[in-house]
């Protein structure tokens, strides 16, 4: 009768349910990436120059700021959830645990500072 | 524990493989990811300097037009198409479809030729663009 082995059967508990979350996580913002990151590089691809006013009324205009930000959160919650699996198969012991820490610090603090940037642009009229 | 550890069967390491297609294009798939997490910080970096005005936006700039940052441009790119192609790959196999060799070996060739022809199609578009 299935799987279970004789410990697991003994205690009799199940899963703790939260296994598929990360799997589920990687391909939803996966799916969501695949429009967001195309329509990124065929924006960028269409900006006139690198100019600085060319390129902030293109990132503060509502749309492309409400894409951005989508794009920045997608992309930024797939790259923490990647990284993490990479680190749980290369990194042991103590410095997996701060490595882990660090890069999902690090992941915040880009989403937190990256969203701040696009409301500024979007809001402050620069 | 250490001495019990040691007499455990290990799972199967990348170095009993032969190198063949599947495990060559599953091994980039993670590189690139792991390459593009940090083109995800520059590519922060590019949106917070723009908020942060004209003088931060354009040592940015500056940096990324030299050719290190042009040659790291172009390799986040290829990153980026391949990634993007194989990763949609993924997506059917997760679905359940293209299990079989011949069909995952196809695909996987038709990951390699796409994400290539996307970035030459990207850089001609960038090029053209630039100077026309």
């Amino acid at each position: 009768m299935g799987f279970r082995s004789p410990l697991g059967r003994a205690l009799g508990l199940g899963s703790a349910r939260s296994g598929f979350a990360h799997w589920w996580g990687q391909r939803l913002s996966a799916a969501a990436l695949v429009p967001l990151g195309l329509w990124f590089m065929v924006s960028v691809m269409g900006l006139p120059s690198t100019d600085y006013w060319a390129v902030s009324a293109w990132a503060g205009s509502p749309l492309h700021a409400v894409l951005l930000v989508l794009l920045l959160a997608s992309l930024l919650y797939h790259s923490n959830l990647g990284l993490r699996v990479v680190i749980e198969d290369y990194v042991h012991g103590a410095t997996k645990v701060v490595t882990l820490v660090l890069v999902q610090f690090l992941h915040m603090l880009l989403a937190v500072a990256g969203v701040y940037a696009i409301v500024a642009l979007s809001a402050g009229g620069q | 524990m250490t001495t019990r550890q040691a007499n455990r069967p290990l799972s199967p390491h990348l170095g009993v493989y032969r190198w063949q297609i599947s495990n060559t294009l599953s091994i980039f798939h993670r590189l690139t990811g792991v390459a593009m997490s940090l083109g995800a910080l520059v590519l922060t970096g590019w949106i917070v300097s723009i908020a942060a005005g004209p003088d931060a936006y354009l040592d940015l700039v500056d940096a990324l037009g030299s050719p290190p940052g042009v040659l790291a441009l172009a390799g986040w790119t290829l990153c980026f198409f391949y990634h993007l192609c194989n990763g949609v790959r993924h997506l059917f196999w997760d679905a359940g479809k293209g299990f079989e060799i011949p069909e995952a070996r196809r695909s996987g060739i038709m990951v390699v030729v796409t994400s290539t022809l996307l970035t030459l199609v990207f850089w001609i578009a960038i090029l053209a663009g630039r100077w026309s």
